[in-house]
This record gives structure tokens, sequence and C-alpha cells, in this order.
């Protein structure tokens, strides 16, 4: 069961890497740092609600809203204003561009909120636990398999119902000849990019009533959502939820019959999948180059 | 060239105070291990696990002294940079069949894995790390007096000889092979050379360069950890191998001096906001200078590049 919930989280957490990797073309090592703005942002907003005096379920709420609020002002400032500066260029220049974020973010945040850590366990509280088949589980680990359902749902919705979700289909598989057909690629990129930002944020906001919020936690999930997308292959959805589900599993196994390789068990399946099938468990395979 | 700048070192370090020569000592060990990667990215990889053999040789010069008694500076060094060249020579034929972005995850996931390793097993000192015994160099053993000065030297001495074996490397037919792969690895092929042969030769390097570097860090601080596996160690290292760029050699030190430089200055007085600067840093040297420092040298670089041109071959700004 943790590894149903442990695996919900990783969803959340990975669903915008992956997002932003299949339209952009950039893996964002600074997904994590916007992940850890989202946790500092969903704890100030969740002591904002709280000093107001407003119902404790208005919290959940209020993480919501501050994730919307990280990705409304962060997206499209960093999109247009530094990355879209640096397409056109090697892929692994853009990685560099986003390490160099990453270490910019980090500092920023200690610049903001301080080296101390916070702490919002109402949310959490909220749920209690709930007794099911003999085990006692954390209610809100449920709300967290629920919400990653949902999100992993509305994006797939999106994504393949509605027109504005095929025009962004149609521009992961070919920017250019969208952009022939009247596409406007600009808007496109703005808006994947800012809602990867979303989900980043929102997984931080929902994850730091789990946790204490405070720094060093965007470099631990930076890897292991690495691990996920990668295992699932860069780009899809479907491999998110599926890598999000095997790195669950492993890492679960792991704790429970052999505690000492928890750490690295995550990097041996990446590094496994990246031997045998570069391009994941559920991209095509492409022919290489050399 | 090289022996003038060995010697001119050398008899400055006589005149520097202990803190600035252990600083020149630990910056020029970094160097070491930014030229592994600037020798790689001349070749067409990128690397952010330069972390695993840095790691490899530090603990293998850790662990000689309690496994096998070896006092001597010198042969923990070599046989540190051996180990690291071993397991990067192990793992080379698997790594060059990827590029770009895969490579460098790839190589990240081992650094983790290794990272893991050290991390959990405490037969090699767990997240703690060891700590090492003062070495003997050459015979002679180190009084607290002169152990810095003594250290120093040596470093010197080995970035010199490496710093002088890579441009060799550089200007010879593999190394300017190297060069063509970055650009065009499929060309490479239909010519008839082996693109995979080319970048496994810059990894083995880059992996020897980086086990070296471990070496004489491990004897300078007198500790290991298992952080310097980390992915976080590969990346301040990779932000150097930018800082300085691929074009000469002199570059990558200076630039890992700076580095040091304003990472002593920094965390004095804003510890907070370094990793602000370096990143505002870097985004600006990407833009401006994707050559690297060692572009500034724009004489040298054309020499260097296409010994027969008269025309520099890369246009700014080409990846």
């Amino acid at each position: 069961m943790d590894a149903v919930a442990y695996a919900s989280w990783l969803f959340i957490v990975s669903l915008g890497m992956t997002l932003v990797f299949g339209v952009l073309k950039i893996l964002n090592m600074a997904h994590g740092s916007i992940y850890a703005i989202g946790a500092y942002a969903a704890a100030t907003a969740v002591s904002l609600a709280v000093s107001l005096g407003l119902p404790p379920a208005f919290s959940l709420v209020a993480m919501l809203l501050s994730a919307v609020a990280v990705a409304v002002t962060v997206g499209p400032l960093l999109e247009r204003g530094l990355l879209a500066r640096y397409y056109g260029r090697d892929e692994v220049v853009l990685l560099l561009v986003t390490y160099a974020l990453f270490l910019m973010l980090e500092d920023v945040t200690k610049l903001v909120w301080g080296v101390n850590p916070y702490y919002v366990s109402e949310p959490a509280q909220l749920f209690g636990n709930v007794l099911f088949a003999g085990m006692r589980i954390g209610g809100y680990d449920l709300f967290l398999v629920g919400l990653a359902a949902v999100c992993g749902l509305i994006t797939w919705y999106v994504l393949n119902r509605t027109t504005s979700g095929k025009i962004v289909l149609a521009v992961i598989h070919n920017p250019e000849m969208s952009a022939s057909m009247g596409v406007n690629i600009q808007r496109v990129y703005v808006v994947a990019f800012t809602v990867g930002v979303f989900l980043a944020a929102l997984g931080g906001a929902f994850t730091a009533p789990m946790i204490s919020v405070q720094p060093g936690l965007s470099v631990s999930v930076i890897i292991i959502s690495f691990a996920v997308v990668i295992i699932g292959g860069l780009g899809s959805i479907q491999g998110a939820a599926v890598g999000a589900l095997v790195v669950g599993a492993a890492r679960s196994l792991a704790v429970h019959l052999m505690p000492e390789i928890e750490l690295f068990s995550i990097y041996l399946v990446m590094a496994a999948v990246l031997i045998f099938r570069p391009e994941g468990l559920f991209q095509s395979v492409k022919a290489r180059l050399i | 060239m090289a022996l003038l700048a060995a010697i001119v070192l050398i008899l400055a370090g006589l005149l520097a105070p202990a803190w600035l020569q252990f600083l020149v000592t630990m910056s020029a060990a970094n160097g070491l291990a930014v030229l592994g990667i600037v020798v790689l990215m001349r070749g067409g990889g990128a690397t952010f696990g330069q972390g695993m053999f840095f790691a490899l040789g530090a603990y293998a010069a850790a662990l000689v002294p309690t496994w096998f008694g070896i006092q001597d500076a010198v042969l923990r060094i070599v046989i540190g940079t051996l180990v690291a060249g071993l397991i990067g020579a192990l793992f080379a034929p698997l790594l060059v069949r990827y590029r770009g972005i895969f490579f460098a995850m790839l190589t990240l996931a081992l650094s983790m894995v290794l990272f893991g390793l050290l991390s959990k097993s405490s037969l090699l000192g767990g997240s703690d790390g060891i700590s090492i015994a003062k070495p003997t160099v050459l015979g002679m053993s180190l009084q607290s007096g002169n152990a810095e000065y003594v250290l120093y030297c040596l470093t010197v001495v080995v970035s010199v000889v490496a710093g002088w074996l890579v441009s060799v490397y550089w200007n010879s037919a593999a190394g300017l092979m190297a060069l063509a792969v970055r650009g065009n690895p499929l060309r490479v092929e239909y010519l008839g050379a082996s693109a995979r042969g080319s970048l496994g030769t810059s990894f083995v390097i880059c992996a020897l360069l980086g086990g070296t570097s471990g070496a004489i860090t491990a004897q300078a601080l007198g500790h290991v950890e298992p952080n310097f596996a980390n992915w976080t160690t590969s990346g301040e290292l990779v932000f150097v191998a930018v800082l300085a760029g691929y074009r000469r050699v002199p570059a990558v030190f200076a630039a890992s001096l700076l580095l040091e430089i304003v990472r002593s200055f920094s965390n004095l007085y804003f510890p907070n906001t370094w990793q602000l600067v370096l990143g505002v840093f870097m985004l600006l040297v990407i833009m401006f200078r994707p050559e690297g420092l060692g572009s500034l040298w724009p004489v040298a670089a054309r020499r260097q590049a296409d010994p027969g041109a008269a025309v520099p071959p890369l246009a700014e700004g080409q990846p």
C-alpha cells in the first residue's frame, strides 16, 4: 500500500517534468526547485489561512491556490525570459541552463523563506486514519492517490480529447510542421511550461504536510523524478504513471527486504532501463544515429 | 612552456602562506577532474557523473593505507588513478552507445548508484567517510610545517604533467578526431573511423583524470566521504568545465582557481547567495561565451582546432 502512495506522489511530481520534456524537449533540472517553491508557498498559504481564522478544510484550497499562483508567476517568466533565449541550441546546453536555474532558485528560496524548516501539518490531520483490510492507512495517503489519479486523468483527457490538447500533441510530434499549419508555437511552449510548473508546485504543495519544508528538498526530488521519467519514457504520460509505479514498487521492496539498498535500488532500475531500453518503456524505439 | 610554468609555480609557492597553498592545491586537484570533463566535452559527451571517478580515486587512495599499508602519496595517487581508469574502461563500451542527455543521465545514475553504495556500506565508512593517515612523499615524512607546501608541489607537478599530456593528446590525430566526433559523429563513421571508439577514449581519459583528482583531494583533505559521488559534486565540476571551455588547458585550471576563490570569499560573506551568483554567471557564460574562457585567446583557438585552415572552422554559438 505504501508503494502505491509513494508512487502517486512520484507521479504528480514527475508528470510536469515529462510534459515539459515532451513539448519543449528540455530536461528541466530546476523542476525540483519549483517543487520546493511550491512546498514553501503552500506552507506560507496555509499558515496565512490559519491566521485568518478560516476553517481547516480551506487549507487544501489554499494549497491549490498557492500552486496556481506559483505557476502563473514563475512559469511564463522563466520560459519567456530565460529559456526562450536558448532554443535551437543543443539539448545538453539547455540541460546546463536548467542546472544553472536550479542553482539560482535554490538560493532564491533561501533568501525569500529563510533556512529554518516550516511545518504545515493541518491538512494531513484533516484526514485521519482509515482501517482497511486490517492495515492502518493514513487518510492523507489515500487523498494523494486520488489526487494523482485526477491529475493523470485530466491531463490525458485534455491532451487527447480537446482541440487545444491535440494541438499540443501536434507540437510535440513536429514543431516545424505545426508552425507551418498556423499554430502559435510560442504560446504552446509558454502554456506547456506553465502547466509543468503548476504540476511541480502542486506536488510540492501537497507534499508539504508530510514533511518538514526546508532547504535541500529539491536535490532529493530531482533525481527521483529523473528516474521515473526516464523509466517511463520522456514525454509520455502513461510512461510517467508506469515509471512511478515501478519506482514505488522497487523502493518499497527494497525498504521491506533489504533496507541498505533503498537509496540506490532506484538508480539501479534507472540504469538498467537506460541500458536496455533507453527511450523508456513507453516510447517507440527510434532509429539510432551513431 | 609547461616546465616553465611548473618551476614558476613551485617557486611562487615558497612565498605563499599555507592557506593559499592549500587553496591552490585544492583548485588544481579539482582542475584535474574538470580537465577530464573538458576532454570528454571536447569529444562529444556531457557527463554529470565525474563524481563517480572522483570518489573512486579518493576512496582507493584512502583504503590502500589501511588495507595494504601503502604510505607513499605518489603511489596512492597512481593507484587511485588506475582504479578509476579501470572502472571507466569497464563502463565505456556501455556508455558510448548513447549521446546527449541519455549519456549524461546514465553517468549521473551510475554516479548516484556509487553514492548509495558508499553511503550504506559500513565497511567503507558509511556516510561519515574515512579519514586518511598522513602520507609520506617519496620516502620523506611530512612534518606539519611543510606538509602543505610538499602537497602543493606534488599537485603542481601532477597537474602540469597531466595538462601537458592532455594538450599532446588534443593536438594528436586521435584528439582532433574527437573534435570531429563532437561536431558530427555520423560523418566520422562514414569517413571510416570509429566515433564510439573515440568517445570511449575520451571517456577513459576523463575517468583517469577524475581518479587522479580524487586521490590528490583525499590526501590534501585527509578525509573522504560518499558525497564525492553525489551529482551535486559533479554539477560543480561541470560548471567549471562550462566556464573554462574546451579550447585551452590552462583555462581549465584558471577557471577552477577562480571558482575556489569565489567560493571561499562568498562562504565568508554571502553564504546564502553564492549559488545564485554561480547560476547567473553560468547563464551569462553560456549565452555570451559558449566556448568558455579558453576562447578568449582567439589565435590559439584557431591554431589548435584546425592547423591548416586560415579561417576559424567553428562559428561562435555552435554546439
